[in-house]
């Protein structure tokens, strides 16, 4: 694609007209939007940056509507984007232009919750905190929380392998999630994964998550449940030096433990928060670290002692732990606001989503500091530090001129830094439109060639989100061409 | 070390074109799963070697040929370990053949198994390309997972050259306790202590007596053995009995009967397909031999599939060792085999007879 319109490469000829007699055949009225204003909503997802208008909008309302909408569009050779609630930062769900958004929104039954055998059979629509509320009477809950998980849905957490602030402990999508259902592009129902712990041959259980809607159509997902843990409490630590508190997040875990959360916030991030939220944030803070424990009661205690004394032995100028279950959602309320908080002080931000070794996290920060000054962009510091997973929240203003490009050279810079110091381009947003060029980056031709070769196996016809995901060979060698040739000059001209 | 890739390289490279067969193999430890070695030999044990270690990254990167025994040592060492508890099924196991197999061990149902840790791979694929997947990290969506992918493909996709895991630390307390429950009864406990935040790592059912095994906490797992009840197990007589568990040393296991593993939803009721041993909480389910048709039926229609574990190669070859797949299924199967390794290099038959 074109960084500057988001365009794919990639284009159909689609006889629009047959496409809408064929589509009305197999859909009710209503779950077909050809109008431009119907469809205006649906022209971008969280990445407003990138806005298309797709051919048609489908709302297929079950498993067997979907399938006929994809075997027409596999018969007249359209692309087809799927799309959950659209709050992916990627634009994975960035409509094609010559294709079909297929919005699962209305697949949104929780289909079976078996709380003995603590899994939940939901529709790929269902919200990721409606999982939780309904298994919440049993005293179970689903664990992966993206700071989106009021909004999001389960189908667009397993296109994505979703992550969450408790992953460390709980793991990710792709480790909570234990069958999905899926249609490949022809039609044909396939079922990845089972209700056992494992299935026979190939684990595309595996390769489903986070395949970004490129391999397969999710129909159904079989979620794991886990029990609730009888306490969590959390630790709030204040830090005069951003390296004392990468320092100390190395110390915890190298102390053996492994927290439920283990967060951290610049002072960038904390200033945007604490005014929008109260959430009781220590505004002289270079950085603040929250460090939750869960457990049983005397797993807590227990456990929340280490953690105190290895954070005071780091240095923090200030350590408070939560007295009670209000205070610790008060403490948390502040870190899942962050994004809205960022954006309340800027018109624009860009989210980026690097993943690094924890040992490079003050590095890091240090030149996202350099960074932000060369570009002249303020620069706010989230992380899920316990994985190193860093989201530099990049600010700018699209109505001046140039601010965009600026902002998306320093965001290729933070990510190239990324790859440079061992880790990803993406560690839980995906790479969808945004980051497709980036994937030079980090991976070989040959690699490259080798997702497109895996993509065919699932979608020869290269129907199922096109553009998106893996760059095309040729964009390979333009991108790396481009960098060697202006890395004399001005780095970050992704 | 790149002069043996390289020389591993130049065969793969040489069966391509002449249409020849390579049989990957570690230490041999896991020859007896899946159906018989076919090929030329490439042995890749002399790959070794722990290339990082960092305890405080919670990341451990080998190569294949790296023993398991060295890594796990190397791992206790700074009070860390792979938190899946393989099996090593032989001194000679290696790191290669471990995630090749995909094999996990009693702690799987609350830990997660092999493919959960795999971070990252480098690989050599059958156009004889070195590729790296995935990375060092915890969180990585940048391209198809490939390097879970290979967790349990049985070295039929390419040859794994080194891995790397998310390890993660030693429980600080461990305690196992006995139960006299018939198989019934124990499924119906099992699930519902799992529903609970209890610390529950292994669970076992053999002859109507079901061991359990708490991990974590100290007061987490004292507070649990209270609620629990049952008889406590001695610490050397506890580490004993897992091990023979993990390492199918168990009595249950001995003789040359087939042995059939069925993968179950851990709810599956009792099969009644012979004497039976369970793991997992009820997901893991272990026969000695039967009629394989109707053991295949009898897991489908429970939601789950049966692999004949350990058999004869004759019996093996009649009936298949992995349950037949979907035709859609099947053919992506086909299809990813064609997209590693396009000329079937590597392993052929190990995991279906055309892939």
């Amino acid at each position: 694609m074109s960084s500057a319109t988001g365009l794919p490469d990639q284009r159909f000829t689609v006889d629009r007209a047959v496409l809408i007699s064929r589509l009305r055949a197999v859909l009710p009225a209503h779950a077909l939007l050809a109008d431009e204003e119907e469809m205006r909503p649906y022209d971008c997802d969280g990445l407003t940056a990138y806005r298309h208008l797709p051919l048609l909008v489908a709302l297929p309302e079950d498993e067997a509507q979907t399938q006929a909408v994809l075997r027409i569009c596999h018969a007249l050779h359209a692309p087809v984007v799927a799309r959950g609630a659209a709050t992916g930062l990627s634009g994975g769900a960035t409509p094609h232009p010559d294709g079909v958004v297929v919005s699962l929104a209305k697949l949104k039954k929780i289909v079976k919750l078996d709380p003995l055998a603590r899994t939940a059979v939901v529709q790929p629509g269902v919200r990721n905190l409606a999982v939780s509320e309904a298994a919440a009477p049993y005293g179970l809950y689903y664990a992966p929380d993206p700071s989106s998980q009021i909004a999001c849905t389960i189908g667009g957490n397993v296109a994505e392998n979703a992550g969450g602030v408790h992953c460390l402990k709980y793991g990710l999508t792709v480790h909570n999630v234990l069958r999905v259902r899926g249609l490949t592009i022809e039609g044909d129902v396939v079922e990845f994964g089972s209700a056992a712990l494992d299935a026979a041959g190939y684990d595309l259980l595996a390769l489903i998550n986070g395949s970004e809607g490129l391999l397969a159509m999710i129909s159904e997902i079989t979620v794991r449940l886990t029990p609730k843990p009888e306490l969590a409490q959390v630790v709030i630590a204040s830090f005069a030096d951003v390296r004392k508190a990468g320092d100390a997040v190395a110390s915890i875990i190298g102390a053996g433990i492994i927290p439920a959360g283990l967060e951290m916030m610049d002072k960038k991030a904390i200033h945007a928060v604490e005014p929008y939220v109260n959430a009781g944030y220590d505004m002289n803070a270079e950085a603040i670290l929250l460090c939750e424990s869960d457990g049983t009661p005397e797993e807590v205690a227990e456990e929340i002692g280490r953690m105190t004394a290895v954070i005071e032995k780091s240095g923090a100028s200030m350590i408070r732990v939560s007295q009670n279950e209000a205070e610790r959602l008060k403490f948390w309320a502040g870190r899942k606001a962050a994004f809205p908080a960022v954006g309340r002080m800027t018109p624009d931000y860009l989210c980026m989503d690097g993943t690094i070794p924890r040992k490079h996290l003050a590095e890091m920060l240090e030149a996202i500091g350099g960074l932000s000054e060369k570009y002249g962009l303020r620069c706010a510091n989230v992380f899920h530090a316990g994985d190193g997973n860093l989201h530099p929240l990049i600010m700018y203003d699209a109505n001046q001129a140039g601010e965009l490009e600026r902002a998306a050279a320093f965001g290729a810079d933070i990510l190239e830094l990324s790859v440079r110091f061992g880790g990803t381009i993406t560690g839980e947003h995906g790479v969808g439109l945004e980051k497709v060029m980036l994937m030079a980056e980090q991976f070989s031709t040959a690699e490259i060639a080798a997702f497109h070769r895996l993509k065919g196996a699932f979608d020869e016809a290269g129907l199922l989100n096109p553009g998106k995901g893996i760059p095309t060979l040729a964009r390979c060698r333009e991108y790396t061409q481009a960098r060697a040739g202006s890395a004399a000059s001005a780095p970050g001209q992704a | 070390m790149t002069t043996l890739i390289d020389e591993w390289s130049e065969q793969v490279r040489q069966a391509a074109r002449t249409g020849g067969h390579l049989a990957i193999r570690g230490g041999g430890s896991k020859r007896f799963y899946g159906g018989e070695e076919r090929g030329d030999l490439l042995a890749v044990g002399s790959y070794q070697g722990i290339v990082a270690y960092e305890p405080t990254e919670l990341v451990v990167t080998a190569r294949a040929g790296t023993l398991l025994a060295e890594l796990n040592q190397v791992l206790a060492e700074r009070g860390q370990w792979l938190a899946f508890e393989p099996p090593a099924c032989g001194p000679t196991a290696t790191v290669g053949g471990m995630l090749a197999s995909g094999l996990s061990g009693p702690r799987r149902q609350t830990a997660g198994a092999v493919r959960d840790f795999v971070l990252g791979v480098r690989m050599l694929n059958g156009l004889a390309e070195v590729l790296s997947f995935g990375g060092q990290v915890m969180k990585n969506v940048a391209g198809y997972d490939v390097s879970r992918l290979m967790a349990g493909s049985l070295g039929t996709l390419g040859l794994v050259l080194e891995v790397s895991f998310k390890v993660l630390p030693l429980p600080v307390a461990e305690k196992s306790l006995r139960f006299s429950l018939g198989e019934a009864a124990a499924l119906e406990k099992l699930n519902q202590w799992a529903g609970r935040p209890l610390p529950i790592s292994a669970s076992a059912w053999h002859d109507d007596v079901l061991t359990l095994r708490l991990s974590g906490a100290a007061a987490a797992v004292t507070a649990a053995a209270r609620t629990l009840g049952g008889e406590a197990l001695d610490e050397s007589v506890a580490l004993a009995f897992w091990s023979a568990v993990r390492e199918q040393q168990h009595a249950f296991f001995a003789g040359e009967a087939p042995l059939w593993r069925l993968s179950l939803p851990s709810l599956a009721p009792c099969q009644k397909l012979g004497e039976t041993f369970i793991e997992w909480g009820g997901a893991q389910r272990w026969l000695r031999g039967g009629d394989a048709l109707e053991i295949r039926r009898a897991a489908e229609v429970a939601g789950g599939h049966a692999t004949l574990f350990r058999a004869e190669p004759a019996l093996k070859a009649a009936v298949g060792v992995f349950q037949p797949l979907s035709a859609p299924l099947a053919r992506i199967h086909r299809q990813l085999k064609l997209a590693f390794d396009p000329s079937g290099v590597f392993n052929p038959g190990r995991m279906y007879p055309d892939l």
